[in-house]
């Protein structure tokens, strides 16, 4: 329900196109933009601070897009996203801790724990995606803190609250030399050693990328079609003869899949899995609010709602530790204003965002409504 | 077989299902007096949980709206009444029977009132705008949740509060080896008697005729003249007003309570709406007290499996009956 495809109508059916046209570049472009700062991330911000957050906006765009796939492309509102996410996370870090750093540990931990993602994913959705949209919503709900409340009781293998540490393969720890001089030293290359943190930084880039790609195939795809065309009307759909139920739990599991997937990568770069990481309903609001920002039913409106998010996280609390010193004297206000706090302006921003432009960022630019 | 159905279908059908699973649980934990206070506790969560449960289920039959913000009022209910017992401690840790009860229908009544009151603010300003489209309606909801949630932190602070419980109903009754805490009897009676007077109101009443006939066909009651929306506000308020003085009745029962008490049980009130079938009383009931039965006799029988056992028990009636035990509405 995008406003500007609204207000144009028949006559003046050139302007909205041709404003979606420039809304197009302007997103193409920005995707592109952040593309390639966090392609030449290590180099551009070497601090580590500054790695860490870019390493995260890489495993979120994944996410958030595969989250797109379930909400904007279907229609369906899953809440067990980070159940998924935190399996292929758990799942490595758990064999990493008991067989030790090595590529095998990986294969094998984040090999399981995909495929308990993918598994849980087929037995709920084809549960619960037969009823209703709203039904789904409460049932991944009630899975995904079951499955916060079993992560903390099985402390043995999970660690409990305190969550599990432990070593990456040895290529991508910092002590690995990837290039070398004739003296044995590392080399430097525009001032940034050329060791296993930059390798472990491109791992998981790489990764990143290449779900990312795939995933703008699998909407590009006759696959994406349906899936939208069981989005704008279900029956439709159905009467034209396709499976509703199979195609929902079909895209269901490919977006646990690549959760999972997600989770894996996450695993590798922080060498540390809790339930803050990798398991916490705050993540889950995170990838709502980001799903929702950048646009629903865009894939690449994932890139730009993560960014802005991840911007906000830093800026919107300096603000706020601002306007609350400001205010310092004025009764509740300090309170509202603490730093924080900073979810409340954003959970309200979030619902005026759903209000004025449920398409978001991407979906306003382009001019296509993500939801109507 | 068929007659066996037949004669379980004139006992109650899906009714006797709690009955069965007491039974069950009296066979397996084998000590009658644990059982009778397993049993009491879990009738009473339950009829904790039918009061947040029954609003949410009756809001979603009429106007198809999901609200998951109504956790929120289940927060503010539990906080509002835990700074009305503070208060009045005086009155609340007195002898007087009366001073008593009457600080502690304060409490209740206070929370009552809030959740009425922002129960209209809440279906005016944010539901109202999004009716019919299910996917903006959970954002939004979520959104206020979240809102609502940070208020409650902002106001009250991060730190438990603890909920002082009026001295009449601390203790227990014993009868023989068995023990009864007054607190559990009380929330129970409460239950009991909203659920009477749903019922009553639903129907013996023309409003509640209208509201079933809402629930059963909206379009054809517009269609007669009524004006539906009106009567979905004030089953928004109640549902709202009963949200919260479960959370009421829940403070006084955990003694402490933090920000996240309404999210925590709102997974259960889920749990029981799904069991329940959406859109109707009995329903909600139903769930509420299979629930807490479930999670009493499981936390007792296997601590570990506690909440995990109410996942399960919701996939079994999910397999047997996907729009649950008793729905008001189907589809």
């Amino acid at each position: 329900m995008s406003a500007t495809a609204a207000a144009g109508g028949a006559a003046a059916a050139s302007r909205p196109a041709l404003r979606a046209r420039t809304g197009r570049f302007v997103v193409y472009g920005l995707v592109l933009a952040i593309g390639l700062c966090l392609m030449a991330a290590p180099f551009l911000f070497p601090e580590v601070r500054a790695q860490e957050v870019a390493a995260r906006i890489c495993v979120f765009i994944v996410l958030v897009a595969s989250y797109d796939l379930l909400i904007g492309y279907t229609g369906i509102v899953s809440f067990a996203h980070t159940m998924f996410f935190g399996l292929g996370a758990y799942g490595t870090a758990i064999a990493l801790k008991a067989w030790g750093p090595g590529w095998d540990a990986v294969l094998i931990g984040g090999g399981l724990g995909v495929l308990a993602a993918f598994v849980l994913a087929v037995l709920i959705g084809l549960l619960s995606l037969r009823v209703k949209a709203i039904f789904f919503a409460m049932v991944t709900l009630a899975a995904a803190s079951v499955m916060m409340v079993l992560a903390s009781q099985l402390s043995q293998f999970t660690g409990g609250e305190d969550g599990i540490t432990y070593q990456a393969p040895r290529v991508l720890s910092p002590a690995f030399k990837l290039v070398t001089d004739a003296d044995g030293k590392v080399v430097q290359l525009f001032g940034v050693r050329l060791n296993g943190k930059i390798v472990a930084y491109y791992f998981v880039f790489l990764s990143s990328l290449i779900l990312f790609l795939a995933m703008l195939r699998i909407v590009a795809s006759p696959l994406g079609t349906v899936l939208e065309a069981i989005r704008e009307n279900e029956l439709r759909a159905e009467a034209i003869g396709y499976r509703v139920v199979a195609y929902r739990t079909a895209i269901f599991c490919i977006a646990a899949v690549i959760a999972a997937l997600a989770g894996i990568v996450r695993a590798v770069w922080l060498k540390y899995t809790g339930p803050e990481v990798a398991l916490s309903f705050a993540i889950m609001i995170d990838i709502l609010l980001m799903v929702v920002i950048g646009g629903m039913g865009t894939i690449i409106g994932a890139v730009i709602g993560v960014v802005v998010m991840s911007l906000a996280q830093f800026y919107l609390k300096d603000l706020m530790q601002v306007a609350a010193d400001a205010t310092a004297g004025v009764p509740l206000l300090p309170d509202l204003l603490d730093p924080d706090r900073w979810l409340l302006w954003l959970g309200l921003l979030f619902i005026l965002l759903v209000y004025f432009f449920p398409a978001g960022i991407a979906g306003t630019l382009m001019g296509k409504g993500g939801h109507r | 077989m068929s007659d066996w159905r037949h004669t379980i279908d004139r006992f109650g059908g899906v009714m006797l299902l709690p009955v069965a699973l007491a039974a069950l649980a009296f066979v397996a934990i084998a000590q009658p007096s644990t059982w009778v206070t397993l049993t009491v506790a879990g009738l009473a969560m339950g009829m904790m949980i039918f009061l947040m449960a029954s609003g949410l289920s009756l809001i979603f039959g009429l106007m198809d709206v999901l609200n998951f913000g109504h956790a929120a009022f289940v927060t503010f209910g539990a906080f509002i009444a835990a700074s009305v017992l503070a208060a009045l401690a005086a009155w609340v840790q007195g002898d007087s029977a009366l001073l008593n009860i009457v600080a502690l229908l304060a409490a209740v009544a206070a929370a009552a009132t809030f959740g009425a009151a922002s129960g209209w603010f809440f279906e005016r300003v944010i539901v109202r705008p999004v009716y019919r489209d299910h996917l903006r309606q959970i954002l939004i909801t979520i959104g206020a949740l979240i809102v609502a949630e940070q208020i409650v932190l902002a106001v009250w602070g991060g730190a438990p509060v603890a909920v002082p419980r009026p001295a009449i109903l601390e203790g227990s009754l014993v009868f023989g080896d068995i023990s009864v805490e007054i607190y559990r009897l009380f929330a129970f009676l409460l239950g009991l008697a909203v659920y009477v007077g749903l019922h009553l109101t639903l129907n013996r009443t023309r409003i509640g005729l209208l509201i079933r006939a809402g629930v059963e066909n909206r379009e054809m009651v517009e269609a007669l003249g009524y004006r539906i929306d009106r009567l979905f506000i004030g089953v928004f308020m109640a549902g709202s007003a009963l949200a919260a003085m479960g959370g009421a009745m829940w403070a006084g029962y955990q003694g402490l309570i933090t920000g996240a008490v309404g999210s925590e049980l709102m997974i259960l009130v889920f749990i029981v709406v799904i069991i329940g079938g959406l859109g109707s009383i009995e329903g909600s009931l139903l769930g509420a007290v299979l629930v807490g039965l479930m999670a009493n006799y499981v936390a007792f029988l296997f601590p570990k499996l506690s909440l995990a056992s109410n996942m399960l028990l919701m996939m079994a009636v999910l397999l047997w009956r996907p729009y649950g035990l008793k729905p008001a509405v189907k589809g």
